[in-house]
């Protein structure tokens, strides 16, 4: 009994799910392999950069309580720089991916300094006005290509060896990634800093009166959530050959914000499957003359009248009861 | 000619008038905004929706009825108006027992739909406005030309905001708005309705967006991007401000416009940018904003 | 014997999930100024809470002049004329004296008109101007007490008014009860400071975890003092 409780451990999520965790995170992983053989590998490369951004988003909102309305400032940062340094310095994948990672880290560290010294509505506000901020400097610097942004970005090889110009190559390196990004989160979230973290979302001042040092703890969240949300940028830059102002845009912040809370704040898969879910509707939109900002906002209205859990989040509260 | 600080003297006035024009919105905006905020909680994202709304109306009563400019300063927002209070009842109300970010993301999200329609039907590109007769050319006052409707406009939107502040601080209903604003229970057990005074105040913060549509239509053109530019500019206005004070809104709209337009004048680059910056450094000195009370 | 002004019948109500009152029957005449007595925590004023409106989950019966004002909404039920007076007392810091005395909007006709307010409550005459929170704790109560008369409620529900405050304003407070009980005004106390109540109270409820324990009259008193004692552990 006490093994098979510690074998248990490992896969249990703080929210709660039945034994059978571990079984659907490998079935997930599986279909997620065999996934590149089935639907359009660059539409999956798509769905798993952004469910990482999502997924980046949602460690902040979900398990800290802080909605932030300027993500896209890490992920396109981080796309820029990523995109800057393969094309014009001719640095292999990765490096320029964790180059871009450390940059995201570090515009973190700058802008959940300001923002958190706000908290609720005002720190939201703020994130949102630091982007822009930095979507205007996006706008005017040199280097970042303007209107055209970056482009024809090369995919290089993987560590000097791996041709990434391969679709299966290059999924499966992504797939690396948004597994690596996500197992991240994990351990972040059922660790000694994820339940302080926690704590303080549930009853801020009774966590302070314990003597923690919570601005530090909220800071520390921020710019893991960034510098993963940079991941998930630079990553996307070298799937789509491109970084563009697009990926700075305040819309690019809500978008990520809908996904999760359309796939389910504070789940471990939502984001994936609000990324799946928006992008699948982006997919099918895309050719016809539907605008799809008037279905994004629609959704987002239905979301949070009715159905603030989202998918997972309805699914796993259905499960519980019984 | 003469110059100031190497500036010649009529660009350099020049320049102040539209950062003057561009605060007089960023006050009325900021104003309206505070005023949602200060009895709602919510954050009215859609408020740059609303403010393009407004400037949509008197576009389409003159486009399609002939009815010009002065009437569309009443019907615009009262348009707009009966619009939020269909949204105000329909679904924010829904939304006061949540977390008040429920509050931002329902208007963020309606926002995205009002402005993704006009867009899907009008384009990008603005359509012209033309203003009143009676306030076309413009005056020679030696210094600078001034036209005359942007002069109008610096003193309307100066009457509009002491108009609000005269209301709030001032009028039997300013007092129930203030008072529901510390202790809603309270003041609906003296007998007050306050779930109407809720919706009441968010027609009149979406009235005055409107109001300012329409005084911006003949200087910024309509266009269903109208809102969303403005927008974000005016939330970093509100957090360099402090929601606490309505006073506190129109200062820091005028102040922080003159600002952008000085900056234009004699640093370009950072003029989109200066006012993020002045929040940024606020918010290292004075975290609740210049005038806000925490 | 006439029919009961206020009446209430198996009262129970819930607090988020707390199920603080558990079936309570009460009655207050007109005219009457009648008491409920009881430890922190009994329930006294979250039965008050419960007769306005302003806690919403609630069973049972409320009956005001004979109506069922149970599904009226919080704003309506000011309207059938019961004031209200928080224990918190509620003055607005965003409003002056004045404007906090003339907030209440009149529900019903025979209330007292302001220069009455200012004649009972000279202080408060002084200070008309001053933001309401700059009075001190016990101009708050008047405050608060003056800008229900105001309205022409005809049953005023407070809670604990004394509270906090020093004896020579307790002492002040109980006069202008007695001035109240002079008009005909009918009066629901809560107060934890017995000897106050003493002073004022027609007729005693006694409440403990939520229920009615005791009930008697003034003339009854003598004879409950020391269950009293026990009971309120004073």
């Amino acid at each position: 009994m006490a093994l098979q409780a510690e074998l248990r451990a490992p896969f249990a999520s703080w929210r709660g799910l039945s034994e059978n965790t571990g079984l659907l995170a490998a079935l997930g992983i599986a279909a997620l392999a065999v996934a590149p053989f089935v639907l359009y590998p660059v539409f999956m490369m798509k769905v798993l950069c952004f469910g990482l951004f999502a997924a980046a988003f949602n460690l902040l909102i979900g398990y800290v309580g802080l909605l932030s309305f300027g993500h896209a400032c890490f992920f396109g940062g981080a796309a820029y720089i990523t995109a800057y340094t393969v094309k014009h310095w001719g640095l292999e994948p990765l490096t320029g991916i964790l180059l871009g990672v450390a940059f995201a880290a570090a515009l973190g560290v700058v802008v959940g300094y300001l923002a958190i010294r706000r908290s609720g509505i005002y720190f939201s506000m703020i994130t949102l006005a630091l982007a822009q901020m930095f979507f205007f400097f996006c706008l005017q610097a040199p280097f970042t290509g303007g209107e055209d942004g970056i482009q024809a970005v090369p995919r290089g090889r993987l560590l000097g060896i791996i041709d990434l110009s391969h679709p299966l190559t290059m999924y499966y390196t992504v797939l690396a990634i948004f597994l690596f990004g996500i197992f991240a989160v994990w351990r972040i979230v059922n660790s000694p800093f994820g339940n302080i973290l926690k704590a303080i979302r549930e009853n801020e001042n009774r966590a302070i009166s314990l003597g923690y040092r919570v601005e530090r703890y909220k800071l520390g969240a921020f710019v893991i959530s960034a510098a993963l949300a940079g991941l998930a940028g630079g990553t996307k830059s070298l799937v789509f050959q491109l970084a563009t102002l697009t990926d700075v845009d305040w819309r690019m912040s809500g978008e990520v914000i809908l996904m999760t809370l359309l796939g389910g704040i504070g789940t471990m898969v939502g984001p994936l499957v609000g990324a799946a879910f928006v992008s699948t509707l982006e997919h099918y939109l895309a050719t016809s003359n539907f605008p799809v900002t008037v279905l994004i906002g629609a959704i987002f209205v239905v979301c949070v009248l009715l159905f603030r859990r989202g998918i997972v989040g309805e699914i796993l509260h259905a499960t519980r009861r019984r | 000619m003469s110059t100031v600080f190497g500036i010649s003297t009529p660009a350099l006035f020049g320049q102040l008038l539209i950062g003057l024009i561009n605060g007089s919105f960023y006050a009325i905006l900021s104003l309206g905004l505070a005023v949602i905020f200060g009895m709602l909680r919510v954050i009215n994202f859609a408020h740059g929706a609303q403010y393009m709304l407004g400037a949509f109306v008197a576009w389409f009563l003159l486009q399609y009825t002939g009815i010009g400019f002065w009437p569309a300063l009443i019907a615009a927002p009262l348009v707009v108006a009966a619009v939020s209070i269909v949204i105000e009842r329909t679904m924010l109300a829904r939304l006061y027992q949540l977390d008040h970010l429920y509050g931002l993301l329902l208007t963020f999200g309606l926002a995205l739909v009002i402005e993704g329609m006009f867009r899907h039907w009008f384009g990008t590109s603005g359509q012209p406005y033309a203003p009143p007769a009676q306030l076309t050319g413009a005056v020679n006052l030696g210094f600078m030309v001034l036209p005359i409707y942007r002069g109008f406009v610096v003193v309307a939107s100066l009457v509009l905001c002491i108009a609000t502040w005269l209301l709030i601080e001032k009028t039997k209903f300013g007092a129930y708005l203030r008072a529901a604003t510390e202790n809603p229970v309270l003041v609906q057990s003296f007998g007050v309705n306050v779930p109407r005074l809720l919706t009441l105040t968010y027609a009149l913060g979406a009235g005055l967006a409107a109001v300012a549509g329409v005084l911006a239509a003949p200087i910024y053109q309509v266009s269903p991007l109208m809102g969303q530019n403005i927008i974000i500019v005016v939330f970093a206005v509100v957090v360099v401000g402090g929601m606490g004070s309505i006073l506190g809104a129109i200062v820091t709209g005028y102040g922080l416009g003159v600002l952008e337009g000085l900056t234009k004048v004699f640093y370009p680059q950072a003029s989109s940018t200066v006012i993020f910056i002045v929040m940024a450094i606020v918010l290292l000195i004075r975290p609740a904003g210049l005038f806000g009370r925490e | 014997m006439t029919e009961p002004l206020l009446s209430i019948r198996g009262l129970q109500a819930w607090y988020g999930e707390s199920h603080v009152l558990h079936g309570v029957d009460l009655e207050v005449r007109q005219g009457e100024t009648v008491t409920l007595l009881g430890r922190n925590g009994a329930g006294k004023s979250t039965t008050l809470k419960s007769i306005m409106g302003v806690i919403r989950r609630r069973k049972g019966e409320i009956r005001l002049k004979g109506e069922d004002i149970g599904a009226l909404s919080l704003h309506q039920v000011a309207y059938r004329g019961l004031g209200y007076v928080p224990e918190e007392r509620g003055i607005f810091a965003s409003l002056t004296v004045d404007e906090n005395l003339t907030l209440p909007p009149t529900v019903a006709p025979g209330g007292f008109s302001t220069d009455e307010i200012y004649t009972l409550f000279p202080n408060l005459k002084e200070r008309r101007s001053s933001q309401g929170t700059k009075l001190s704790g016990g101009e708050q109560q008047m405050l608060a007490i003056a800008r229900i008369l105001r309205t022409g409620a005809s049953i005023l529900l407070l809670d604990e008014p004394t509270e906090g405050l020093a004896p020579v304003i307790v002492q002040r407070i109980g006069e202008v009860i007695r001035t109240l009980k002079q008009r005909g005004m009918t009066v629901l106390l809560v107060e934890q400071n017995f000897r106050f109540a003493r002073r004022v109270a027609d007729r005693y409820y006694v409440m403990e975890d939520g229920r009615m324990i005791d009930a008697f009259t003034a003339a009854e008193l003598p004879s409950r003092i020391d269950r009293l004692h026990e009971t309120l552990g004073v």
